[in-house]
């Protein structure tokens, strides 16, 4: 039963995924950390499509047509959420969430 | 079975294991690399679980075009990134999200495993509709036909993403190209890559999009392809990032998801249903709605990961 496998698979990047998003001040590394929570997430729902598999389909297509829209649905959140950090740090001059240390720099730049 | 169940065990071994990888590392670039390691063995397990359609999106968007996006992120960041290391959260507080993020775990684990024996499943629903759009492949089916209304309402957030992204722009700017993907370089060996590539690329991509009906693949995995071609286009020199206030560039954004909903109120008018499709005519109004949106798809997931405008338009 291989599915099991890929199932402990999933929960585990998962549940490593939500630790890398509280515990990093990054917020770069706070959005690997909500990718690869999403990857664990898009991963255990495979394992459920799998155990669907019927009707000659190595598995329920259902589930797996979901997990692509949500792809890349994660895709564009992503892009947009490194587009604001990318603001911020042209802005703020420091790629930090941490808002006295923001508070206490320099004017921010005019672009 | 068992070289089956061992190569499957050694997969498994190496995901864990790059994932712990991309939160560990100390270096924001490594973990990037990691996390884009992460989702190529990712598309290998998808593989293994009988679904290829996920395997090419896998490859092409979560390990590619994310893996494109956060590894120019941190490259940016790099000079930044020492100060914020310093911000460590306390001993209590990793200890205590290290508990939440193994209860979190062990939950998902649990749930999978206690999952109701014969697994639910709309397998045997999907094999008896196909006949009616006339499509071999299940996933497309479900994407472009049963769960129609998901696929459009899609569209519509990587629109909205797209919005979001240039409306970070100046106003001076608003409406100009965004920033070159990197010094234009047009004699070095990616330049002739990007020309010795980018047709046979185009050809890959639109393959994908028509084997799609019957085969795995289909928009997204083709709209992907095309969008690395024209990225790959970008990033080498040979063309420019194109200025985001052209009404043609903005027509084709917004063509994928019109189209899909014209067709849908055409279905609610002809007497069914929002986005049921005539039968006698569900095979080419499905074609019209995959060829629009992977133009759609392609235009709008590059100029995701272009940015927003930071140049003035020219006049």
């Amino acid at each position: 039963m291989n599915a099991t496998v890929f199932g402990l698979c999933g929960a585990m990047a998962a549940g490593l995924g939500l630790y890398g998003l509280i515990t990093d001040a990054q917020p770069l590394r706070k959005i690997l950390g909500f990718n690869l929570l999403g990857a664990g997430a898009f991963l255990s729902f495979g394992v459920v499509a799998r155990r669907g598999a019927a009707a000659g389909f190595g598995g329920d297509p259902v589930p797996q047509a979901l997990v692509i829209t949500g792809m890349v649905v994660a895709f564009a959140a992503t892009a947009l959420a490194v587009a604001l950090l990318l603001q911020l740090f042209n802005t703020a001059g420091a790629a930090t969430l941490d808002t006295n240390a923001t508070s206490e720099g320099n004017d921010p730049p005019v672009t | 079975m068992t070289i089956g169940f061992a190569l499957d065990s050694a997969i498994a071994v190496l995901v864990v294991a790059v994932s712990c990888w991309t939160i560990i590392a100390r270096a924001s670039f490594a973990a990037v690399v990691g996390f884009v390691s992460f989702g190529l063995l990712l598309t290998l397990v998808w593989v293994r679980l009988d679904a290829v359609d996920v395997a090419l999106t896998e490859a092409a968007i979560g390990s590619g075009l994310t893996g494109a996006l956060l590894l120019a992120a941190a490259a940016r960041l790099r000079t930044s990134e020492f100060a914020t290391q310093a911000e460590r959260p306390s001993m209590a507080l990793r200890v205590a999200t290290a508990l939440l993020s193994a209860t979190a775990t062990a939950a998902l684990a649990g749930a999978l495993f206690l999952l109701p024996s014969p697994a639910p499943t709309l397998a045997p629903a999907a094999a008896a509709n196909a006949g009616a759009t006339g499509l071999g492949n299940p996933v497309t089916n479900v994407l472009i036909a049963f769960r129609a209304m998901d696929t459009m309402l899609e569209k519509v957030v990587l629109l909205l993403a797209l919005v979001g992204v240039w409306s970070l722009a100046s106003d001076r700017f608003w409406g100009g190209p965004p920033s070159p993907l990197r010094g234009a370089n047009t004699e070095g060996p990616l330049a002739f890559l990007a020309r010795l590539l980018t047709p046979l690329g185009i050809v890959v991509g639109i393959y994908i999009l028509w084997e799609g009906a019957d085969h795995p693949g289909g928009a997204f995995q083709g709209g992907t392809i095309l969008a690395a071609m024209w990225l790959l286009l970008m990033m080498s020199g040979v063309a420019n990032a194109p200025a985001t206030r052209f009404r043609s560039l903005r027509l084709v954004l917004i063509s994928g998801p019109m189209v899909f909903l014209v067709i849908g109120l055409g279905g609610l008018w002809l007497g069914e249903a929002f986005l049921a499709y005539p039968v006698a005519y569900a095979k080419p109004l499905i074609l019209v709605i995959e060829f629009v949106m992977t133009l759609t798809i392609a235009v709008t997931l590059a100029l995701l990961l272009a940015g927003p405008p930071t140049r003035e338009a020219s006049r």
